[in-house]
């Protein structure tokens, strides 16, 4: 490549997104709300879906819907290979090995759920004890939960500090040889804070604990690499990926997973069945029971093809950017508070607002077009933490502008009018 | 379009400000909590008997305006009425605010005076549980229940998913 090539391309992935076009590849923004435009913020709980994406699942409808690794016909053949091909994205994107450590599951609840259920179940015994953090959505508490009361073990918390930060010394300090298992959020949902994986990951294979990762909100807004991170187990899902839901992947190290029993029985999972004994499948399908959703896997490909082919460090920047736009803009409405102000950051703002609730918030919020999340997104602990029983929550993605943000603001001034704040 | 005024009407927005009845009354009152695990809005209704008559009634808790304001409201209503009384007021209330919207005010039943002016809650489906969960806590504290109410644990006859617990 010549120098002035290199340097087109480099100033090609510097350079900031065409918003305006990538919104028409969301067939769904374009629609009104009570009157107004919709301005969807509401990206952290689910994303929208790219028109390739709607597209992707329509054909495998439409030209070669079939049940896959099963039939020797052409549609099923077909449907395999666009299947399989989907897989093949998944580990590209998340930096997997090879397509065995590459689990295709119905989501991240449903991932970590395996790694509890057999990873967990196996390993982890009575006064041994599983760490988790202050800022887990409730998906990466409660299966440990239900596997420390099965097992006899403990659950430790590492709390946050006032900004929503994990207090390091406090992680460090609950790390012993009897922590088993470390589950850990790479990006908080309810307050957007960006954990330190990499160093976390580090500090638990030191005492001797494997790591799982819910990084759910963190693949749509970061380029991952689990290798990079040494993480032990990665976890994702789909429709937050502007994929479709009821997808999601679970890495895990090759040899983890080899040593791990299986899940869910049924079909796919095995190579021999008799009532004496049966013979499970190889990696990955040892872990797949079962018919999966076929379509929505191959819809999910798609779906990082499109955030591919834009470059997840671009959209990070985009998201930077309008993070930084809205935070500054919110804290000029009186009486608004950020929770969650960690330096590193995801395009997530929750907030509170003072002489309203969250959830009146929400209602007028949405008169004006604009959606956002209100209640306690799955995270009772971390409300508990800060003392909100609830905070409204406006989460960015690759197609909001900082118009939309000020519609938010403005939006907001019409909650203060109400309730004559 | 409907309005949000609909919604917010002033004597909704004056109660969830200043609540009536704000307070916990000492045993031997019967007392429930009710919890929307939704939206994180808790309530806990006293009542006191005499005889068969609410002879007083209060409610602690936080919420959003809607709940507050309907906690507030109902404590007003129900004073000095009879358990009877208070039933038939929680079903008509109940009627008002899941009405389908165009049959709205044919459900204003005159018996509920004040609490009319929730007719616009009928309007925001997501909204119901926010002005019926004072009331379900308060029918809970009536029947003695053990078991805080929630709006989402076990199925509510009258179809709002309110949640009473039985």
């Amino acid at each position: 490549m010549s120098t002035a090539a290199r340097t087109r391309r480099a100033e090609g992935s510097q350079a900031t997104l065409d918003v305006a076009a990538l919104r028409r590849d969301f067939p769904i923004l374009s629609q009104t709300v009570h009157g107004h435009p919709l301005v969807y913020l509401d990206n952290a709980a689910s994303a929208q879906k790219p028109r390739p994406v709607i597209e992707a699942e329509q054909r495998v409808y439409a030209e070669f819907y079939s049940n896959i690794h099963r039939g020797v016909h052409s549609l099923s053949m077909k449907a395999t290979d666009a299947y399989e091909a989907a897989r093949v994205k998944a580990q590209k994107f998340l930096g997997a090995g090879s397509v065995k450590e590459t689990i295709l599951t119905a989501g991240t609840t449903s991932a970590i759920n395996l790694v509890a259920q057999t990873y967990g179940r196996r390993n982890v015994g009575p006064g041994d004890e599983v760490l988790i953090t202050g800022l887990e959505h409730h998906s990466n508490i409660v299966p440990w939960q239900m596997l420390c009361e099965e097992k006899g073990a403990t659950l430790r918390v590492a709390p946050l500090d006032d900004q929503g930060r994990v207090v390091m010394e406090e992680y460090e300090r609950w790390l012993s040889p009897r922590t088993k298992v470390v589950a850990v959020a790479h990006v908080s949902n309810a307050l957007g804070t960006i954990n330190p994986v990499r160093r976390m990951v580090e500090l638990a294979h030191a005492a001797g604990a494997v790591v799982l990762v819910d990084g759910a909100q963190a693949a749509p807004h970061l380029a991952v690499d689990v290798k990079a991170l040494d993480a032990d187990f990665y976890a994702v899902s789909a429709h937050k990926i502007y994929g479709p839901s009821g997808v999601g992947v679970l890495y895990g190290k090759q040899a983890l997973l080899e040593a791990m029993p299986p899940w869910q029985g049924g079909g796919d999972m095995i190579l021999s069945v008799t009532f004496a004994k049966t013979t499970y499948n190889e990696l990955p399908y040892k872990f797949e029971a079962g018919t999966p959703n076929i379509a929505g896997v191959i819809g999910f490909g798609a779906a990082l093809d499109y955030v591919t082919a834009i470059g997840l460090d671009r959209i990070a920047r985009h998201e930077h950017g309008l993070l930084t736009y809205a935070t500054e803009r919110l804290l000029e409405v009186p009486g608004l508070r950020i929770v969650g102000t960690a330096p590193e950051k995801a395009a997530v703002v929750s907030f509170v607002l003072e002489g309203a609730h969250p959830h009146d918030i929400g209602t007028i919020l949405d008169y004006e077009g604009v959606a956002v999340r209100t209640g306690h997104h799955c995270a009772q602990p971390v409300m508990e933490r800060y003392g909100v029983p609830a905070t409204a929550r406006a989460s960015m993605a690759l197609y909001n502008t900082t118009d939309e943000i000020d519609v938010l603001v403005k939006g907001l001034h019409k909650v203060r009018e109400v309730f004559g704040a | 379009m409907t309005d949000l005024r609909d919604l917010y009407q002033e004597v909704i927005l004056d109660h969830s400000r200043r609540p009536r009845n704000f307070r916990e009354l000492p045993p031997p009152s019967r007392q429930a909590d009710g919890y929307n695990p939704l939206c994180g809005d808790r309530a806990t209704v006293y009542v006191r008997l005499e005889g068969d008559k609410v002879s007083d009634v209060a409610f602690k808790g936080s919420g959003c305006s809607i709940s507050t304001a309907s906690a507030s409201m109902m404590t007003e209503s129900v004073k000095g009425k009879s358990r009877q009384e208070v039933e038939r007021l929680f079903t008509r209330f109940h009627e008002l605010v899941t009405a389908a919207p165009d049959k709205a005010s044919e459900n204003a039943a005159p018996e509920l005076g004040k609490l009319a002016v929730f007719s616009g809650v009928c309007e925001f489906p997501v909204r119901v549980k926010c002005a019926s969960l004072p009331w379900h806590t308060l029918k809970a504290a009536l029947e003695g229940e053990a078991v805080p109410v929630s709006t989402e644990v076990s199925e509510s006859s009258s179809g709002d998913g309110g949640g009473k617990a039985r």
